[in-house]
């Protein structure tokens, strides 16, 4: 089975960096998401996770390697076309022009008819199933910047399923959350997933988030692949200390027997 | 409501306030003429001589047309501006566009362009030579990795602004003055008596520029969501930075080579009806072409009425007017998308 997206020994190395620092870099980095897979990105800070989706997205081109997405290269697909089957959520949008929710919506279809000068009537159509998906329907004609982060942040997400990707790249996807919403967004994720196949690549700091929906689990360190496999494979003490450099205790989730990771703090306590 | 139909009713009534603008302005002035005889007159029912058809037909009509192209084009300079930046205070005059513009015209001036369409053509060749050379400086001076800061855009747009208009005054100091009559009314910005040849090159020009915004309306809306969400919805965000810039700088030359640098239409208009309308480029360039014509229009005719016989320079009432109005936008709304 052709994978979803494949990474095949990708290259990359940022031009200029802080002063002092080697620029940073991904050495030959390859995985690969099945169809219909939640995979989970995780790793300390500059491991190179952001650089994995912006590859990924083709807002970055590899220096080696290829990039697969339904078994064509990222490169000769072109941008309109990745954009029909990938659509990241980013943490946030800028502020700025106050467009309203549905207006934010709408420019998910963009790449499905990118010469059209308005949406048609099946866009729109679409942009509010997609809205009612993610409980933002209510705040249609609202500005963006009236709303809450957690709100926001729902809006961003109907955004990208209003684009009816195969493959949603999620960053942060309950950085903005509440408890509550954090419930909703695991469900959400999960039905998407289950109802419609829809792959995921969640890329998160939450490691009890990633290990409570991802299939497997890829960590990264220093912009090389550290290991991949199930949660309790990858969730190992031994191999986060190493990694992340501090402490840590691993459980299992009481009632959905997932493994989770809670920092050991340095004072012992 | 779909945003064809939207879009419909919104130009339906700027037309109409457009059409109604142009009348009055038709019938005031140092010679008064009655609503009929301008209507005979337009209708080319009128005395085939005399004063009032000089008046209407050669002195008042071509002066509205160029208002109203000079609005226009300046409001949508003003929007292509702003969303470009991602910055609502951004415009033509406060980017040092229209500087770097005015600079450009004089320079031609000064070498001697010839006659009727060549010199019109060369006048705006030199005057978007001119803008966008300075908004490419701008844009190196004030762009960093995390995009264009507020405040940096502004200072660059002011520190360009005046670097250009020494140039101009060091110009003008070394050159015959007779060589540039009139040029210290011009670049206060005002519309005076305009050539077929120029009405000509001023309509083509200011129709390519609004058709490289406009064209690019949908995806300009989309870098609302920054230069890497825009790329990840498939927009080729450079593409379309550029034709906004090149439409923005041609829209900003063409009208200061025949009107001089007229200052705030591009900030007043594009608020106004962004407030009005929402912030979709859609909606929001055609509504600034439209009514941009319309104020200026309003103005310009107010300019030539309001000391008659003399005349004030329309670019001082919009300053009156755009001055305040920026010191509000700074002061209310900037504050809050700003850290």
């Amino acid at each position: 089975m052709t994978a979803l997206a494949e990474f095949k020994g990708v290259s990359f190395a940022y031009r200029e960096s802080a002063k002092g620092r080697p620029p940073f870099s991904l050495r030959e980095l390859s995985f690969a998401l099945a169809p219909g897979e939640v995979l989970g990105l995780i790793g300390p800070n500059a491991a190179g996770k952001t650089t994995v989706i912006r590859l990924l997205s083709r807002v970055l081109h590899p220096s080696g390697g290829v990039i697969l997405i339904d078994g064509e290269s990222v490169e000769s697909l072109g941008r309109v076309a990745v954009a029909r089957r990938i659509a990241v959520v980013p943490q946030d949008v800028p502020q700025g022009f106050p467009y309203t929710v549905e207006q934010l919506v709408l420019m998910g279809r963009f790449p499905h008819a990118p010469a059209r000068f308005f949406e048609s009537r099946e866009d729109l159509r679409i942009a509010r199933d997609a809205m009612a998906l993610t409980g933002v329907e209510a705040l249609a004609v609202e500005p963006l910047d009236r709303l809450s982060g957690g709100e926001r942040q729902r809006v961003v997400l109907a955004r990208a399923l209003a684009q009816q990707p195969r493959l949603l790249v999620l960053d942060e996807p309950t950085a903005h959350l509440d408890l509550r919403y954090q419930a909703e967004c695991v469900a959400l994720l999960r039905r998407l997933n289950r109802d419609q196949g829809l792959g995921i690549l969640l890329v998160s700091h939450d490691l009890n988030l990633a290990a409570e929906v991802s299939d497997r689990l890829l960590l990264l360190a220093g912009g090389a692949a550290v290991k991949l496999g199930t949660p309790d494979d990858v969730l190992q003490e031994s191999l986060l200390e190493t990694v992340y450099g501090c402490r840590v205790v691993v459980d299992k989730h009481p009632a959905t027997r997932r493994p989770t990771v809670s920092v050991l703090w340095p004072d012992g306590r | 409501m779909t945003g064809g139909a939207r879009l419909a009713w919104v130009c339906g009534g700027l037309l109409t306030l457009l059409v109604a603008v142009a009348f009055g302005s038709l019938l005031v002035g140092a010679a008064p003429v009655a609503p009929g005889a301008v209507l005979d007159l337009l209708t080319g029912r009128g005395p085939a001589g005399g004063t009032e058809r000089t008046v209407v037909l050669s002195i008042r009509l071509p002066r509205i047309a160029a208002a109203m192209l000079a609005g226009g084009a300046l409001a949508v300079a003003g929007a292509g501006f702003q969303a470009l930046t991602r910055n609502p205070l951004a415009e033509p005059s406060i980017l040092g566009v229209s500087g770097g513009a005015a600079f450009g015209v004089v320079l031609a001036q000064v070498s001697g362009m010839g006659q009727g369409v060549v010199e019109a053509l060369g006048l705006t060749a030199f005057g978007f030579t001119g803008a966008a050379a300075a908004g490419a400086a701008v844009y190196l001076i004030a762009s960093s990795a995390a995009g264009f800061p507020v405040h940096t855009l502004l200072l660059a747009g002011v520190i360009v602004g005046i670097f250009f208009s020494a140039a101009i005054t060091v110009l003008i100091s070394i050159v015959d003055a007779n060589r540039l009559g009139g040029v210290i009314h011009w670049l206060l910005g005002s519309i005076g008596p305009i050539a077929p040849s120029q009405l000509l090159v001023f309509t083509l020009a200011t129709a390519a520029g609004v058709w490289l915004v406009l064209g690019q309306a949908r995806a300009l809306n989309l870098l609302a969501l920054g230069e890497e969400g825009a790329l990840e919805l498939g927009v080729d965000a450079l593409r379309v930075k550029r034709r906004i810039f090149v439409g923005a700088a041609l829209l900003t030359g063409t009208v200061v080579a025949f009107v001089g640098p007229i200052g705030f239409i591009g900030l007043i208009v594009p608020q106004i009806f962004r407030m009005l309308l929402g912030p979709d480029n859609r909606v929001l360039v055609p509504a600034a072409l439209l009514g941009g014509g319309a104020f200026l229009l309003a103005a310009d005719t107010l300019a030539r009425t309001v000391v008659a016989p003399a005349e004030l320079s329309v670019g001082v009432l919009t300053s009156f007017c755009g001055a305040p109005f920026f010191i509000w936008l700074l002061r209310s709304r900037v504050a809050r998308v700003t850290p």
